[in-house]
């Protein structure tokens, strides 16, 4: 990785502040005032710092889903979607089960929540590979589906049996079994033993790329789909299954973040994860090693947010205008780039 | 009880004719914009504040053009100027619409929830279906035969197909790509602002963040269906508003079908006929591909 690539990440990332920030003095917000506050509630205290590091967990899973899908060219923005099944499919068999002990619970719940994460991708991989159908849209309209079947599920019947009773009707799930909760690392926090989970997956999406023969097709059919062809790649086959795996860490992002935060399945439950993670893993120029700074630095940007919006009454989706932004100045800024380098 | 079905499914079809007549016009040029979704909040929500503000509905529908202008130079700057991957820039513009118009609805908008928007005009020898509905309904409609004159008949027309279909065969014969790009991305994304203000000053006379509900994506889909013809692609708005219509109807007759699952309908149909839509034949050849000489 030569050190150039960087290039555009730090222009886009210091682009959409800037212009974040003009926006902001338009408002009649001081920008100085507002950013410092999301700096000061992200990083500023241990109890922040926390819970950037606990944001970063699905961030950094949808991330490294992200990349496995555009290494290869297929471009999954289903990730919310697939958060959400997941964290439903894990949740419903946690409370199915309730009386297992938590060394056999919790891998059957996560194995649950990665399964619905990568047929709900995969439904969309074979789309794409049998019938051409563009999986940015149709990934997309499964992001709606999902969350319609979650408010089916969360208002009907998986709606936790307390709620009923006192008459509020609040749409969310009984809470899980504690036993599978997941440990906190630090008490009285919300970081908990998910992000353990970050650089090992990392480090697998790392080697599955850069040092197997699949990762290599994967990459492959992502450069060239004719010339993987030739060389003898079933490039469809390789399609439906870089979104198996892309929704497999997706699912896993969502399941996660019920076991380790929620302790239920609840309305808002992927709290943005699903895109913010889409573009921490190109700010990260689709390198696993990189994924991890830029997810702890989207945590940081979203927790901020929040923090901001309580402190100064600035309104938390500038985080998501932020990270349009940075999307947009990134693309640019890489086919400038591009075009310098007359590659 | 049928005409209240085709009624609602013409009511329904409004925003989202103005949304894939400007995307069926970007596409041709050989843009996509997958931030349609963001145009169209950015220009439901300009509407919808300038009404409140002035009570104009004229300068509502002026201020929507421009705030789909504005996202549409946006996606010049990126997509043709700059030239960078269509698809990751359009989420870019949606993610950024989505955000912006979160900010400006909670600090300018003062806590207003509706507006009075078009009303509904009475002309009743068009019968009871093709009356009662709102200036902006009709417009959508008109703009069928424009997208299609426009494109077929016009030299800008004949422009925009070539820069989609061979670049570089119209810069060799004088065509300026970038330009012809640019304009026909300006003129979907005022469009765009129209879809928006289409729901927030005329058919729902409300603002809500996640009122779009991925109208803008299904636009985008519809695009896709109608094979880049403006005649098709209004088969596929009709043929979607009836479904959005007829989960209405399930809703209202107390089916026992639960409405979330009604809701999923519409997703799935333009799955489904995007499935089944034949591959490529007419797509744009250049659609989604920069231009370089």
């Amino acid at each position: 990785m030569k050190r150039l690539d960087f290039l555009p990440a730090l222009v886009a990332l210091t682009g959409s502040f800037l212009l974040g920030g003009l926006l902001l003095a338009a408002l009649g917000v001081n920008p100085c005032q507002a950013y410092e506050a999301m700096v000061a509630g992200s990083l500023g205290s241990l109890k922040g710092l926390a819970q950037t590091l606990s944001k970063s967990i699905p961030l950094v899973l949808v991330g490294l889903g992200t990349i496995v899908a555009f290494q290869a060219r297929i471009f999954n923005i289903g990730a919310e979607g697939q958060m959400l099944v997941g964290a439903l499919a894990g949740t419903a068999l946690g409370l199915a089960l309730p009386a297992l002990p938590g060394p056999i619970l919790l891998p059957m719940v996560l194995a649950a929540g990665v399964t619905a994460g990568a047929l709900w991708a995969g439904l969309a991989g074979s789309l794409k590979a049998r019938f051409g159908v563009n999986e940015i849209l149709s990934t997309v309209m499964l992001n709606q589906v999902a969350l319609q079947l979650m408010n089916f599920l969360l208002s009907g019947p998986m709606l936790d049996p307390a709620e009923i009773a006192a008459g509020t009707r609040i749409p969310q799930s009984a809470a899980l079994p504690a036993q599978i909760w997941l440990p906190r690392l630090i008490p009285r926090t919300t970081l908990h033993a998910g992000l353990l989970l970050l650089p090992l997956l990392a480090g697998a999406v790392y080697f599955l790329l850069r040092r197997t023969t699949l990762g290599f097709e994967l990459r492959a059919v992502g450069l060239s789909p004719l010339a993987a062809r030739y060389a003898g790649i079933g490039v469809e086959n390789r399609l439906v299954l870089a979104m198996v795996v892309s929704g497999a860490l997706a699912g896993l992002a969502g399941i996660v973040e019920v076991t380790g935060l929620h302790h239920r399945s609840l309305e808002g439950m992927t709290g943005g994860a699903g895109f913010a993670g889409i573009v921490a893993a190109l700010l990260g120029r689709l390198d696993p090693r990189w994924l991890l700074p830029a997810g702890t630095l989207f945590a940081a940007l979203l927790v901020g947010a929040d923090k901001m919006q309580r402190t100064m009454q600035v309104p938390a989706s500038l985080a998501i205008a932020l990270q349009g932004l940075i999307l947009c100045l990134l693309v640019s800024a890489e086919a400038w780039e591009r075009r310098r380098r007359g590659v | 009880m049928f005409e209240s079905f085709l009624f609602s499914t013409i009511h329904l079809a409004t925003p989202y004719l103005y949304a894939s007549m400007g995307e069926t016009l970007g596409q041709r040029s050989g843009v996509l914009n997958l931030g349609l979704e963001g145009t169209m909040l950015m220009g439901a929500l300009a509407a919808f504040l300038t009404v409140v503000r002035t009570g104009s509905l004229g300068l509502g529908l002026l201020a929507a053009l421009a705030a789909g202008l504005a996202m549409a130079f946006l996606l010049i700057v990126v997509s043709v100027v700059f030239k960078g991957e269509q698809g990751i820039s359009g989420i870019g513009l949606y993610l950024f619409g989505l955000g912006l118009a979160g900010v400006l609805y909670r600090l300018t908008s003062g806590g207003a929830r509706t507006v009075d928007g078009f009303p509904a005009l009475e002309l009743r020898w068009l019968g009871p279906v093709l009356s009662g509905h709102n200036l902006l309904t009709y417009l959508a409609f008109a703009l069928v035969p424009l997208t299609a004159l426009l494109l077929d008949r016009t030299r800008f027309g004949l422009h925009v197909k070539a820069v989609g279909q061979n670049p570089q065969a119209a810069d060799a014969l004088g065509i300026s790509v970038t330009r012809t790009r640019a304009l026909a991305v300006a003129i979907a994304g005022m469009l765009g602002g129209l879809a928006g203000a289409s729901l927030s000053i005329a058919n729902l006379n409300l603002f809500q963040e996640d009122m779009i509900a991925g109208r803008g994506f299904i636009a985008v889909a519809l695009v896709y269906f109608g094979r880049w013809n403006p005649w098709g692609v209004l088969g596929g708005v009709l043929l979607f508003a009836s479904v959005s219509s007829l989960q209405l109807w399930i809703q209202m007759a107390r089916l026992s079908i639960p409405s979330e699952l009604a809701l999923m309908l519409p997703y799935l149909l333009t799955i489904a006929v995007m499935a089944f839509t034949p591959r490529r034949r007419s797509e744009p050849a250049a659609l989604g591909v920069a231009f370089e000489r």
